[in-house]
């Protein structure tokens, strides 16, 4: 009874959506007050029934109640409590619906937060997120509906979670993800609100800003915790595999990139509005692009879903109807976002405009490289892969052009910078760049290395050009902490981010060229050198788990004689499915990381194993914290909040989502 | 020519020549850099290359599975329940890897006429069948569902 409940408040939340997606926007057309008003009140009522339906699944996981045919096929008796109700998103169906479900918290945080908004936009806004969470939920209730039951004769028991998602990784990194994709949803709405209200202003940019910025923040995150938990779960020692599931998050993310770059424009210049408009329905499309890909199985992925046809046509629906519709309004409206274009060919303009073409360029080839495939299929028949080899040699020639650009950027001035005030600022950041990437590696490693050198020294170019631009800033202030504290949160935002880049930047160069790896077949008690680290492997043991059985390898690590570790990696059998899973050892440190993967066992309690030695690998997470830290704090700008009071009605709130709040 | 014209002109031809150098790099670069999948029928059939790089996609047979033990080597052979493709292979086999299950192998055939995967690929979840792997089975005329469970000769 109670999983009807579930469907029941899934169709009452259909329901409210298609009402949201209408009468407001028609309203807001026809300047009905009262008909724009019932946007605020439907949002809650979808968020507040799709917010039970995801509530009933997990209290369907929570007791076991396998009639349900997505909780007999994603769980099992014995599997623990807290992956039992995370598996609410272990399948296409439940994973559908915390999609859903978190666009429905974006939504609710767009009508708590957005007060500084005009009554009209609002509704407009909410009523194009109705649309979208309409269809969501059509599209879950006509193919894919998790709460369908096994009728007559449900199983005793489900056939259990599959057991690499059984893992810190699967608790977070799904639901951040989601967050992030969800929340360009956001971006969209208001692009399109605006292309509907023909009022496309400096005012519609910094209404959309935090938004971007805090959806780009998440999703940053989201990608991040994804590429961790792949590194630590999946045991081939890489963080990223330019998967074709992979690929569209970064897709979105460069789109995402690219458009807060354009938005800054067009809220502080009146500049690249059409272009600011084009990058939000493309950061969409990259979302939805992603859940296409997953979910209708035509590209071959570790994240592929087991899938049905019908899903992918009804997606591609949405992606149609949805992105061709704003498309259609975008080209019907293009005659009135007329930009202004003054500015000189040496400008922060140019450098933006050089960040935008480049980060668009970069999303578009890894587009390219991950949908190829499938078009070559559909012209040839044959079937291809590409693999990353493609999209390194595309991708890390563009970073590197981006990352020289990053420096001069932030320097330049709006309208016109002299050439020669750039040379004179930047001229000694630029030798003292080479000179740190030149000495620091030589001193650490004792021999000159390119990799090395370039990934130090653009690291250093970037933190060293932040530097000299603060001390800029503060140059007239009376005391250094004045200053400082007289630089606009949003600056330090950027500044915070551009850092993370930085960070980032390093820890992919030295990890990629530093990394190494050995297979070895190890005895009890044999060792094996690898780098300046000998790792002896001690034996074997049997262990017990909740649900699965295995064994566990004591390897100890050593350095110039020192014990340094004992890493205890497993090969496990889960019980309810049979399938094997290796858990890797890891010894994570801030300059490096050890670890090991067990392979099988041989003749006499012999192990094949994979040991490796990662340098610098936590600085590529650790960049991207940095950046999600500078995204929200550039959200949370004053500026967002006192300009809405001048400019429109009093405010009670920040008008900057608060992320938490749209979980 | 006025100034602004000369200068929007001097934009417009750095976005040409910047896109038009990004697009024949990525074309170039996509080119080099194509996986083609064969069937093992195919590759039976000495419709390969030795050295060029690709993709085979089979179910590992029965029974054929032999690992070294004083080594990671290992080789099975992978067949579309037509043809064999025996491969050759040094290191850590996945999971999932398993007699009887579909599986993918990237690498190359060598001089001998031996195939050495430098890939080993089997998918996360037993019953969802690769694309690859269905390819295969059904140009060989082998239904994915209702497959031989003794491999005809």
């Amino acid at each position: 009874m109670i999983p009807e409940l579930g469907q029941f408040s899934l169709i009452l939340a259909f329901c409210l959506s298609i009402v949201l997606g209408t009468l407001p926007i028609i309203g807001a057309h026809q300047n009905n007050l009262l008909w724009m008003s019932l946007s605020r009140p439907l949002t809650a009522g979808v968020f507040v029934f799709l917010g039970i339906s995801i509530l009933i699944l997990a209290y369907a996981f929570a007791t076991d109640d396998f009639s349900v045919q997505f909780v007999a096929q994603h769980s099992n008796s014995t599997l623990p409590f807290r992956y039992k109700l995370t598996a609410v998103w272990g399948g296409h169906e439940g994973s559908f619906l915390l999609w859903t479900f978190m666009l429905a918290g974006w939504m609710l945080a767009v009508a708590i937060f957005s007060k500084s908004v005009p009554t009209d936009f609002l509704a407009r806004v909410l009523g194009v997120l109705g649309i979208l969470c309409g269809l969501y939920i059509l599209f879950m209730l006509a193919t894919s509906n998790p709460f369908d039951r096994i009728v007559p004769l449900p199983p005793a028991d489900g056939s259990d979670l599959n057991s690499a998602l059984q893992d810190f990784g699967f608790i977070v990194h799904p639901p951040t993800l989601y967050m992030g994709y969800v929340g360009f949803s956001v971006v969209f709405a208001f692009a399109v609100a605006a292309l509907l209200s023909g009022k496309l202003d400096a005012a519609w940019a910094r209404w959309s800003r935090p938004w971007a910025n805090v959806a780009w923040a998440i999703l940053t995150i989201g990608i991040a915790l994804g590429s961790w938990w792949a590194y630590y779960e999946l045991g081939w020692g890489g963080w990223w595999a330019w998967d074709p599931v992979e690929n569209p998050p970064l897709i979105t993310w460069l789109f995402g990139t690219a458009l807060i770059h354009s938005l800054a424009m067009t809220e502080k210049r009146g500049m690249f509005k059409n272009w600011s408009v084009l990058l939000a329905i493309l950061a969409f499309s990259g979302s939805l692009l992603g859940t296409f890909i997953t979910r209708s199985g035509l590209l071959t992925s570790v994240h592929a879903f087991a899938t049905d046809p019908s899903r992918g046509f009804f997606i591609l629906g949405i992606l149609g109807f949805t992105v061709g519709g704003a498309l259609l309004l975008f080209a019907m409206r293009a005659s009135l976002m007329k930009s202004e274009f003054g500015f000189d060919l040496v400008s922060r303009e140019i450098f933006l405009l050089v960040n935008n073409v480049i980060l668009v360029v970069a999303a578009a080839s890894i587009f390219l490289g991950t949908l190829f495939p499938m078009v070559y299929q559909a012209i040839s028949g044959d079937l291809i892969s590409i693999g990353p080899p493609y999209f390194n040699a595309i991708f890390v020639p563009l970073m590197i052009i981006l990352v020289l650009f990053l420096g001069i950027g932030p320097m330049s001035r709006w309208k016109r910078t002299s050439v020669t005030y750039l040379i004179q600022q930047l001229s000694k950041v630029a030798i003292a760049g080479i000179l740190i990437g030149v000495l620091l590696p030589l001193i650490i490693l004792l021999r000159f290395s390119l990799a090395a050198t370039l990934a130090v020294a653009f690291g250093a170019w970037i933190v060293l050009s932040i530097v000299k631009d603060i001390s800029n800033k503060i140059a007239n202030k009376e005391t250094k902490w004045q200053g400082l504290r007289s630089l606009s949160v949003s600056y330090c935002g950027m500044q915070v981010a551009h850092f993370g880049v930085a960070v980032m930047f390093v820890g992919i160069g030295l990890t990629s060229y530093f990394s190494s790896e050995k297979s070895v077949l190890l005895q009890p008690g044999q060792s094996v050198e690898l780098e300046t680290y000998s790792f002896t492997f001690n034996g074997s043991a049997p262990v017990t788990g909740p649900n699965y059985i295995g064994d566990e390898a004591q390897i100890t690590v050593r350095k110039n004689g020192e014990d340094i570790q004992v890493l205890h990696p497993q090969r496990r059998v889960y019980l309810a499915s049979g399938t094997p899973s290796t858990e890797m050892a890891i010894d994570a440190g801030f300059l490096r990381d050890l670890f090991v993967t067990l392979g099988e066992e041989k003749e006499a309690g012999a192990w094949s194993m994979t040991i490796y030695v990662k340098p610098f690998v936590r600085w590529v997470w650790l960049g991207a914290i940095f950046m999600a830290f500078g995204g929200m704090l550039a959200a949370g700008d004053k500026r967002y909040r006192r300009l809405g009071q001048r400019r429109t009605t009093p405010l009670k709130e920040p008008a900057a989502g608060k992320p938490q709040l749209a979980s | 020519m006025k100034p602004h014209r000369k200068e929007r002109l001097g934009i417009i031809v750095f976005i040409t020549i910047g896109l038009s150098l990004a697009i024949g790099l990525t074309l170039f670069a996509l080119s080099q850099n194509i996986d083609l999948f064969y069937t093992p029928t195919q590759v039976a059939q000495g419709e390969v290359s030795p050295g060029q790089r690709i993709r085979i996609g089979g179910m590992v047979r029965d029974g054929s599975f032999q690992s070294a033990n004083d080594s990671l080597r290992v080789q099975f052979a992978t067949t579309d329940y037509v043809n064999d493709v025996m491969i050759h292979y040094e290191g850590i086999l996945p999971d999932l890897f398993r007699e009887g299950q579909g599986i993918v192998v990237e690498g190359s055939v060598d001089n001998l006429g031996v195939f050495q995967a430098s890939r080993v690929l089997a998918k996360h979840d037993e019953n969802y069948m690769s694309q690859e792997v269905k390819a295969a089975l059904d140009a060989a005329g082998v239904s994915a569902e209702n497959r031989p469970l003794s491999p005809q000769p």
